[in-house]
């Protein structure tokens, strides 16, 4: 296939304004050691029919989640992606649109913009949100270097209830030394509030934990809340905003600032990308507060417009004292994210949070009662849980793929002790969402249990 | 001159919030019903339950169709006309790649299934690693990062994992006054110090002053090449070749790298590392500021220190994540923007390697000629055979008419088109870098280059009309400073706001 | 434009003595380049200063810049008003949109300083 309408003929003319004979001229000075004097070595060109039969044949070899139950989660879920939404990202003015620099031709996209900085508002009751960032993690990350800028203090002190990938691509960004980071082992699956407040100490700039956490659990933000303003720490807690229609916003318990994974917001899975960044604090914060922004104002005849907006905290005019050096958002994940939020509105997001948790706690009493799984925790949890599997995991797993089950994730394998001193060994975490039916969920419990 | 008269009884297309449409008994989707008992949420969350519930807008699908589709129509995408964005490359996005990413192959898998139920999506994101290094002459590639900027912290940081592994990660990057803004903000956040090199008078980076910056302090030199004025270094060699020589790594932006696809490879001309935008040079759509991708491509000398987990293809022929043995940790959760990815990698499929080398070629023809069109009018920055893009300054019709680059640009608004980018780089007075991409036609660039030269003319005629502009956009210049000073971020329920 | 009676730095800063006080802004020049301030980020009074320090930013909608102290003291005052009439810096640059005032240990301090002639020549000269 190609691209490019400019003609042969067209070509010739052009060459002639330029002065030159052959577009090879116009490469003249690319020294000769640096030019590619062969063919690039990638396969032939195909037109778009054999390029569709190439394609669909590699999709065609995964089994996606119309093909097999899956109780997968940890980070990523199999929710409903209402048609609506898919309808509104495909539209080519705002999926082939660039970054709304220009205001006046992008009033669409800033719009959508300020409307899905309102609805993430809404749902965490934080002041204000940003544009959103890349995922829940680079999220996370950023979130520790704010509170260091706003507090002045070097150091975060993180529960290893956190997803370990959030935990991670926090510490790649620290390498350099820009922060240092103290990691707090958890106790029963929750933070461990005694060994978070040692650690907080009077130099923290932040506590960050997350509740749901990665295995489900529900945290006490109040009591970890308190811990962290008692040390003059920001409070910084992780989301999953499909939860936020029926459970307590972070907000209650005087978060700072908020992150979270919005894919469950409208976004496919899409094997982990592109996700959506939640990032929202508090007013009093903003100039600190790394990621675009989108504000409401008037132009000159007095009409509404939106505007990208605080823009000197940005890299491209603070350069190297820019709070980030990032440059985009995900902005078509957070379009999908408020269709997504408009289309099932609060009560619909109620619903769906409700069956989550309804059909989660269903199976998860289920697998107990079936012999073959046991409790580990006794902290409550919502639509995602961990149990113990007595018996061989992977080989349960194994088998349970054979019946077209994706049964949960191993936690050993998948984060193995996740940096922590207790081992992950036989843990596995199951996540429901609203798309699971009770025939899934119980023929799944049955077949689990009798291997 | 004001806004069409005739226009002023029709609703205008945006200001009304989504919040604002719909009546309290409005729905669109609701939750499916409850089969299995339900739970008190207070039981099963411990208390936790929400009180209010959140502020979110009460809308039918038609509301949200209608809302929706007239943002859309107020809105400028690729589809909709010419973007001569300098070192964007904003070219044609191609439907069969969005259609390729909504697979539900593609779509509707987990990042955390078993390998071998994905096979198919580690062989795209295998063989996209094999074109991308095939591409950038570097054969080591990370697909992981999610964004251009992203890149940049990634190829960095594995820079300074380099030299830590050989005992010093050195104090000093050194960044080009052309610069990208996120060059010298990537260089602090990796805990470097960002020094300047200054120009020289052909637009390349000064050698002689190179040379008397580089001592073994210096970690790196981080460059754009084409640089940030479309212009190809000539000195490339001499440039790397002085960097190894003091034991420092050279770090290619990738921004440009549409004007040299299978002309040259960065890896040839010298560098360590370089980050690549698929959402350029590859033609994955913007999306109105993301998601992109900002894959890197190393030496095999940095491999080890590249994120994992990356897919290898096993002796037996199928493909698996590892994660290489000294890497410097993820950067990011799971495996990179997959859905990205995939329109990469059919894009690429879809040309061929004679596909990209056609697009550097006309990229770079369209480019030389645009220039030839304009630059009567509007002066060169630097006379000489340009890449893939040009920067022209606007100094001159600020000096004799009090129009500014910003005037031009919102002008351009009127007439359709949207801007160049403006006022980059830096050491370029009122500057406008032009940038057409392979995917216009040669009558777009003819038509482009006559507003061009009309607006001059306006500006020559009547300045004030230019200061005033844009009239015929959805909503005219807007009040910048008010946004700041008087900040409103999110829509707040009525009765919140009153409180 | 440049008040006769004030002297003024490299950075565009002026200095305007009374007694060992003195009360620093930005010239003419500085609000100009920068276009309509919108935040001006001030330190607490209190603070001690070297001359060369950074003391804060102003900022416009599309630009920052550094503020540095032509003197060296403690800050005995900072002008709040403009943190909610900021434009003030640009309406009045050498009245109401004064920044600190800086009680001076050493006033011969503010000799090393141009004068307004001085200045304006600094100025024509970057043209």
């Amino acid at each position: 296939m190609r691209f490019v309408p400019v003609t042969c003929e067209e070509q010739v003319e052009m060459l002639e304004r330029v002065g030159a004979d052959t577009v090879d001229e116009l490469f003249a000075d690319v020294p000769e050691a640096a030019r590619l004097s062969r063919p690039l070595d990638l396969p032939a060109p195909m037109g778009e029919v054999e390029l569709a039969a190439h394609v669909s044949g590699l999709a065609g070899r995964n089994v996606d989640a119309g093909r097999i139950v899956s109780f997968l989660g940890g980070g990523c879920y199999d929710h409903y992606v209402p048609a609506i939404v898919d309808a509104v990202v495909s539209k080519p003015a705002f999926f082939t649109a660039y970054t709304p620099y220009q205001a006046e031709v992008s009033q669409g996209t800033l719009q959508a913009v300020y409307e899905y900085q309102s609805m993430i508002c809404a749902l965490t009751g934080m002041e204000v949100s940003n544009a959103s960032m890349y995922d829940g993690a680079t999220a996370f990350a950023e979130a520790a270097l704010m509170a260091a800028r706003v507090t002045r203090r070097l150091r975060v002190v993180v529960s290893r209830t956190v997803h370990p990938e959030w935990r991670e691509t926090l510490a790649t960004y620290v390498e350099a030394g820009l922060l240092e980071v103290t990691e707090v082992d958890s106790a029963g699956g929750v933070s461990d509030a005694g060994a978070l407040a040692a650690a907080l100490g009077t130099d923290a700039a932040a506590l960050m934990v997350a509740s749901p956490t990665y295995f489900g659990t529900l945290e006490d933000l109040a009591a970890l809340g308190a811990i962290a303003h008692d040390a003059g720490a920001l409070f910084v807690v992780g989301t999953n905003p499909i939860l936020l229609g029926v459970m307590e916003p972070p907000s209650v318990y005087s978060a700072d600032i908020v992150v979270g994974e919005g894919q469950p917001l409208g976004s496919p899975m899409s094997f982990g990308g592109p996700g959506l960044g939640i990032f929202a604090c508090r007013q009093e914060h903003v100039r600190q507060m790394p990621g675009r922004l989108v504000g409401r104002t008037t132009d000159v005849d007095g009409r509404t417009g939106f505007v990208l907006t605080f823009s000197t905290r940005e890299q491209h005019i603070r350069r190297e004292k820019a709070t980030s050096n990032i440059c985009s958002n995900h902005a078509l994940n957070a379009l999908a994210a408020g269709v997504y939020l408009a289309a099932v509105g609060r009560e619909g997001l109620a619903g769906i949070g409700e069956a989550c948790i309804a059909k989660a706690h269903h199976l998860e009493a289920s697998l107990v009662a079936g012999g073959r799984f046991e409790r580990v925790f006794g902290a409550p949890f919502a639509h995602e849980f961990t149990l113990r599997y007595l018996g061989d995991v992977a080989a349960m797993q194994a088998s349970m793929l054979d019946r077209g089950f994706l049964a949960g994730l191993d936690l050993a394998r998948v984060s193995g002790s996740a940096g922590g001193s207790a081992s992950h060994d036989g843990l596995v975490l199951f996540a429901v969402t609203e798309k699971r039916t009770r025939a899934e969920l119980d023929r799944f419990a049955e077949e689990v249990s009798s291997l | 001159m004001s806004t069409d008269d005739r226009s002023a009884i029709r609703e205008p297309l945006t200001g009304t919030l989504i919040f604002e449409r719909g009546a309290p008994e409005s729905r669109c989707v609701e939750a499916p019903p409850l089969d299995v008992p339900a739970v008190s949420l207070a039981e099963a969350l411990g208390g936790r339950v929400r009180t209010e519930p959140p502020a979110l807008p009460h809308v039918t699908e038609v509301d949200i169709a209608r809302h929706y589709e007239r943002l859309a129509s107020a809105n400028f995408g690729v589809d909709s006309g010419f973007y001569p964005l300098g070192s964007c490359t904003m070219k044609y996005n191609p439907k069969v790649d969005e259609w390729a990413c909504r697979l539900p192959g593609f779509a509707g898998i987990h990042p955390y299934q078993p390998e071998s139920t994905v096979q198919g999506a580690l062989e795209l994101m295998w063989g996209l690693q094999e074109a991308l290094a095939e591409v950038a002459g570097l054969p080591a590639v990370t697909l992981q990062p999610a964004a251009g900027a992203h890149g940049e912290l990634t190829g960095l940081l594995a820079i300074r994992a380099y030299h830590t592994a050989n005992g010093n990660p050195r104090t000093r990057v050194l960044v080009p006054d052309s610069a990208h803004g996120t060059n010298p903000a990537t260089v602090a956040m990796c805990g470097y110090e960002a020094v300047v090199v200054p120009s020289d008078a052909r637009g390349g980076v000064d050698v002689a002053a190179l040379e008397r910056l580089l001592d073994t302090d210096v970690a790196a030199i981080m460059l754009t090449n084409p640089n940030t004025l479309g212009l190809f270094d000539e000195n490339i060699l001499a440039i790397t070749g002085a960097v190894h020589g003091v034991g420092a790594l050279a770090y290619c932006d990738g921004a440009n790298l549409n004007a040299i696809l299978g002309k040259s490879r960065p890896g040839d001309a010298g560098f360590d590392v370089m980050h690549i935008n698929l959402h350029k040079t590859f033609g994955t759509p913007h999306g109105g500021g993301g998601p992109g991708a900002g894959p890197v491509a190393v030496t095999a000398a940095l491999a080890p220190y590249l994120p994992g987990p990356r897919v290898e293809r096993t002796a037996g022929g199928t493909f698996t994540l590892v994660t290489p043995e000294r890497s410097i940790g993820r950067v990011r959760s799971f495996l990179g923007n997959f859905g990205v990815l995939v329109r990469a990698y059919t894009y690429i499929r879809a040309l061929g390697g004679t596909g990209l080398t056609e697009v550097a070629e006309q990229a770079v023809l369209s480019a030389n000629y645009l220039k030839e069109l304009l630059r009567d009018v509007w002066p060169l920055a630097y006379d000489r055979v340009c890449k893939h893009e040009f920067v022209l300054s606007g100094g001159a019709l600020r000096k004799a008419y009090g129009v500014r680059t910003l005037d031009v640009a919102k002008r351009l608004l009127d007439y359709g088109y949207h801007p160049p980018t403006v006022y980059f780089p830096l050491i370029v007075d009122e500057a406008l870098m032009i940038e057409p991409t392979e995917t216009e036609g040669k009558a777009t660039l003819d038509r482009f280059a006559e507003v061009m030269r009309a607006i001059a003319a306006e500006a020559e005629a009547d300045p004030e009309l230019l200061h005033g502009a844009p009239y015929t956009t959805p909503v005219r210049r807007l009040d910048e400073a008010a946004a700041v000073k008087h900040p409103d971020l999110a829509w707040r329920p009525p009765e919140e706001a009153g409180a | 434009m440049y008040p006769k009676d004030l002297k003024y730095d490299r950075e565009h800063e002026w200095v305007r003595l009374d007694g060992d006080v003195a009360t620093i802004g930005i010239s003419h020049f500085a609000q100009d380049q920068l276009g309509e301030v919108v935040y001006v980020d001030l330190p607490a009074a209190g603070d001690t200063l070297a001359a060369g320090d950074s003391f804060g930013e102003v900022e416009s909608v599309k630009s920052v810049s550094e503020l540095f102290c032509p003197v060296t003291g403690e800050i005995v005052e900072v002008n709040d008003a403009l943190s909610d009439a900021p434009e003030v810096v640009n309406e009045d640059p050498y009245g109401e949109g004064w920044m600190i005032k800086v009680k001076l240990a050493d006033t011969s301090e503010v000799d090393g300083l141009m004068d307004a002639d001085g200045y304006e020549a600094f100025l024509a000269e970057d043209e």
